[in-house]
């Protein structure tokens, strides 16, 4: 039976089991329900969770597992002259036995011992299947009689049944420690992989970045170098156009919004700025290269400068609009966060309105909007899609703006789309790269909220 | 004293003017910042509304055939499998233009003609058996160049040889046209077509239904698991915990990773650990649970907190347990709140790509998926496909595809905006 109808069967044999347990648990109450500890449905909740949960860790286990057993033995199956192959070229042939599995055989002829493999393979998984079946059916219907056994006017369902739920609450609740041990772990993982075969020095300190690697020993001009600075100056120049763009605007719109305009403006600016927040960050790269680059092109024409086609510029000034309504609403909340009577005491001292907002709310709101702009920085540097289109492929160690330079979140695109084996130095310099972009933007955000922590005024 | 004061009076109205110029001045800096950034978004929403609007037509051509029933019967899908339709659709623009002669000329005339025109006639011939022994004029796709064409796109001052379209064949196109053989109408292709290398035949439904399979995993998998997790940190969990500290360092650092270092996670774990299928939608609506998770629970929390505390108290002062407290009388009132937050979350979801072309989700895939396993784009994948692509007629498409993302992105918010003014009660 194949699992999915087997999760099916599961979760009927749970409802039959919900109702068997509410109807015992009202036969035992003798015609009255205040004589149970708990009311009826705790009960149906007590078995019908008897039944399920047990089968079902089970059933996830065995799915977790078996693919593994089973190649095992398929692999102990194999000739000998295979087994003992050289690990990529074994998984080669794992790969042709999966897909002969899968059915898809191709046009050319299929090797018998591999055709045998992929036989004992579809075999091994069928008789998994029926065990498996056997398994989850006789462990659901026994523990399903052990709580029926159990429903007694004394026991106290309730209290189990809120153990499970709380128990399944906290679970949830440590799945973000779990996402953040899996980021580190899985990049950390292959980045060690990268730092044994390219030293960590020439990746933090060399000033070449070409990942091309040699496939064969004697060919030419393909040596591969993996100094990391050009990209972070790269990277670090376009979030510095970005933000010299989203800064002053965002920061002046989101003061004028706040202070000055009327509440029917607000109520008409806001959400707009918030379809610019909404926008998806492939259009902006689209944009970017579709009209904003062409027309800083044929401006620098003009002027006569030679503008590249992907420059700096266009990309960060694109990113600099995405980025306008994060910095405002960041702002945004640091300026209301500033007590009436800050103001009011400005005011009384005969301070116009502009003298109050430098003098006074900006100073008291500045640790809010410091640690909003640094989130900016990270989401700037992090951003992946506005430079993937719009900004260059090959590194180069240069300020201008006006030039093509790349990005960490480019090379890590560019490494890691299309076909790539996964052993190669160039694939696991994906991870590299990803483990300092994950280590940059960490770093800027917890001290963007220390910055709030330790310096936030408290007016209560 | 009198003079003292005097004097000060003085010197506030001398500068007086100064500072109420600056006063106007600090106003209008905020208004030219409200203006320029307006500006940009008015540019962004034009430029693509421009490029774009026109793709949701496509030029179709007349061609008239004779269904010889001596080859075509019996019209069976095997036996018409064997017929060459293409060879029909050229014969009869030979026809019309018996003038062209030479293979380089014949060549440019049948480019008029979109390669699928074959298919269309041979579907159309498969619906339509009583036709056979006709003459019939049939509606089929025009080639991509002839379509710019027609929708004004190609610039006729670029001299011969820098142009896709030859000199011939816009004559012929203006000829076409005059017979009215030629016609702008709804593109249904464009709805109905995956991928494909011809601008004219290429489609968002792979991509469509790619996105509608992912946003389902992401919403059954997030949606249950963020208001698990808010429920607890919010109801349950011990104040002045380090756990519980550590969860909510966690979950504000996690919203703020950049979404590409999600994708790495997916490729790591989902694909290299678990070896779960490349380019599916089930591997992408896993790693984009995991990048809206965060927002889910913060939004969810938030929810809970706007839930005034005295339900609470009422609910345990009648004898409820915590739980049911929680389950009975919190949930029910923050839900609007929470389900707020997941549309927000699934439109950001939506309108992800950088996780995406980490987990494979960029390949070209000409049929609609089936299931969770089978292989699949996303909408904003296929823009970004499509924006690679030089063809005018990409352009066109990609442009297009952005509109109707970003449609759904704005019902999705639209629903969510709605939803909090309905449901949401002010305490």
């Amino acid at each position: 039976m194949q699992p999915d109808t087997l999760i099916w069967i599961l979760l009927a044999l749970s409802a039959l089991a919900f109702y068997l347990g509410r109807n015992r648990a009202i036969q035992a109450s003798s015609g009255h329900i205040r004589n149970l500890h708990s009311l009826p449905t705790y009960y149906g909740y007590f078995v019908a969770l008897w039944c399920g949960l047990p089968a079902l860790v089970i059933l996830c286990l065995w799915l977790l597992f078996d693919d593994k057993l089973i190649l095992q033995m398929v692999i102990s199956q194999l000739p000998e002259s295979w087994r003992n192959l050289p690990e990529d070229q074994l998984s080669l042939i794992i790969n042709q036995i999966h897909n002969l599995v899968a059915g898809e055989t191709g046009r050319q002829e299929v090797d018998p011992a591999l055709q045998r493999a992929a036989d004992h393979y579809r075999q091994l998984k069928a008789i998994g299947y029926q065990a498996l079946t056997v398994l989850v059916l006789v462990i659901a219907t026994a523990s399903l009689t052990y709580g029926y056994r159990h429903v007694s006017p004394q026991m106290r369902a309730r209290n189990s049944v809120e153990k499970v739920v709380r128990f399944t609450l906290i679970l949830s609740s440590t799945l973000a420690i779990f996402v953040t041990i899996g980021i580190v772990l899985s990049v950390l993982f292959e980045a060690v992989r990268f730092f044994s075969k390219i030293p960590v020095t020439e990746f933090l300190f060399g000033l070449k970045w070409s990942p091309q690697m040699a496939i064969r020993a004697d060919q030419v001009g393909a040596s591969g170098a993996f100094g990391f600075i050009p990209l972070l100056t790269g990277t670090l120049l376009i979030s510095a156009i970005a933000m010299a763009v989203a800064t002053p605007i965002g920061l002046l719109a989101a003061i004028y919004l706040s202070e000055y305009a009327k509440s029917r403006t607000r109520s008409i600016v806001k959400p707009l700025l918030e379809v610019l927040a909404g926008v998806p960050t492939v259009v902006y790269g689209f944009f970017a290269a579709l009209v904003v680059a062409p027309l800083l092109r044929d401006f620098g024409i003009e002027l006569g400068l030679k503008v590249s086609a992907e420059s700096a510029l266009a990309a960060g000034l694109v990113m600099g609009v995405m980025i306008i309504p994060f910095v405002s609403s960041l702002t945004d909340d640091a300026l209301t966060a500033v007590p009436r009577s800050l103001r009011e005491g400005a005011y009384g001292l005969g301070a116009t309105q502009a003298e109050t907002i430098t003098g006074v709310v900006l100073p008291a709101a500045l640790p809010g909007i410091v640690s909003g702009l640094l989130l900016a920085v990270s989401r700037a540097i992090g951003e992946t899609m506005i430079v993937v289109m719009a900004a260059g492929m090959t590194a180069k160690l240069t300020l201008n703006p006006l030039e093509s330079v790349t990005t960490i979140t480019v090379q890590i695109v560019a490494l890691l789309v299309g076909d790539q084996e996964f052993d190669s130095p160039k694939t696991l310099a994906a991870f590299a790269l990803g483990l300092t972009l994950f280590l940059i933007t960490l770093a800027l955000n917890l001290v963007a909220l220390h910055v709030v922590r330790k310096f936030r005024e408290q007016y209560e | 004293m009198n003079n003292d004061a005097n004097q000060t009076l003085e010197i506030v109205k001398s500068g007086l003017a100064r500072r109420r110029r600056r006063e106007t001045r600090f106003r209008w800096y905020g208004r030219i910042a409200i203006f320029i950034a307006m500006a940009f978004l008015a540019l962004l929403l034009f430029s693509i509304l421009a490029r774009g609007i026109s793709a949701f037509q496509q030029t179709y051509i007349a061609v008239d055939v004779y269904l010889n029933p001596e080859e075509l019967a019996p019209p069976t899908p095997e036996h018409l499998g064997k017929v060459d339709f293409e060879g029909l659709i050229r014969q009869s623009l030979r026809e019309t233009f018996p003038e062209v002669t030479g293979r380089r000329q014949k060549r440019a005339l049948y480019r008029l003609v979109s390669s699928s025109a074959a298919y269309e006639l041979r579907d159309w011939v498969l619906q339509h058996p009583d036709q056979l022994g006709k003459a019939v004029t049939i509606w089929v796709l025009a080639g991509s160049d002839v379509d710019m064409y027609m929708k004004g796109a190609v610039d006729v001052s670029v001299p011969e040889d820098q142009r896709r379209l030859k000199d011939d064949q816009i004559r012929w196109i203006e000829q076409l046209r005059q017979q009215g053989r030629l016609d702008l109408r709804f593109n249904k292709v464009f709805f109905l077509n995956g991928d494909s290398r011809e601008p004219e035949q290429a489609g968002i439904l792979v991509a469509f239904k790619g996105s509608l399979y992912m946003m389902i995993v992401t919403l059954a998998l997030s949606f249950p698991l963020g208001i698990a997790a808010a429920i607890y940190l919010e109801e349950f969990a011990p104040k002045k915990n380090f756990w519980v500290d550590m969860v909510e360092i966690n979950i504000n650092n996690l919203a703020a990773v950049p979404s590409i270092v999600f994708g790495l996670l997916g490729l790591a774990v989902f694909l290299g650990y678990f070896g779960l299928p490349r380019s599916t939608p089930l591997v992408g609506g896993l790693t984009l649970t995991l990048m809206t998770l965060p927002t889910v629970i913060i939004a969810s929390r938030a929810a809970l907190t706007a839930v005034p505390p005295s339900i609470r108290e009422a609910a345990l002062g009648v004898g409820a347990s915590r739980t049911q407290t929680v389950f009975h009388h919190v949930l029910p009132l923050a839900m609007p709140g929470m389900l707020t937050g997941a549309i927000i979350g699934m439109a950001r979801a939506l309108g992800e790509t950088a996780p995406l072309l980490m987990i494979g989700m960029v390949a070209f895939i000409v049929d609609p998926p089936q299931g969770l396993l089978d292989p699949a784009t996303a909408l904003p994948v296929q823009i970004y496909l499509w924006a690679d692509s030089p063809e005018r007629g990409f352009v066109e498409r990609t442009s297009a595809a952005i509109i109707v993302l970003l449609v759904f992105l704005g019902l999705m918010n639209l629903l969510a905006v709605l939803l909090r003014r309905r449901l949401e009660k002010r305490w």
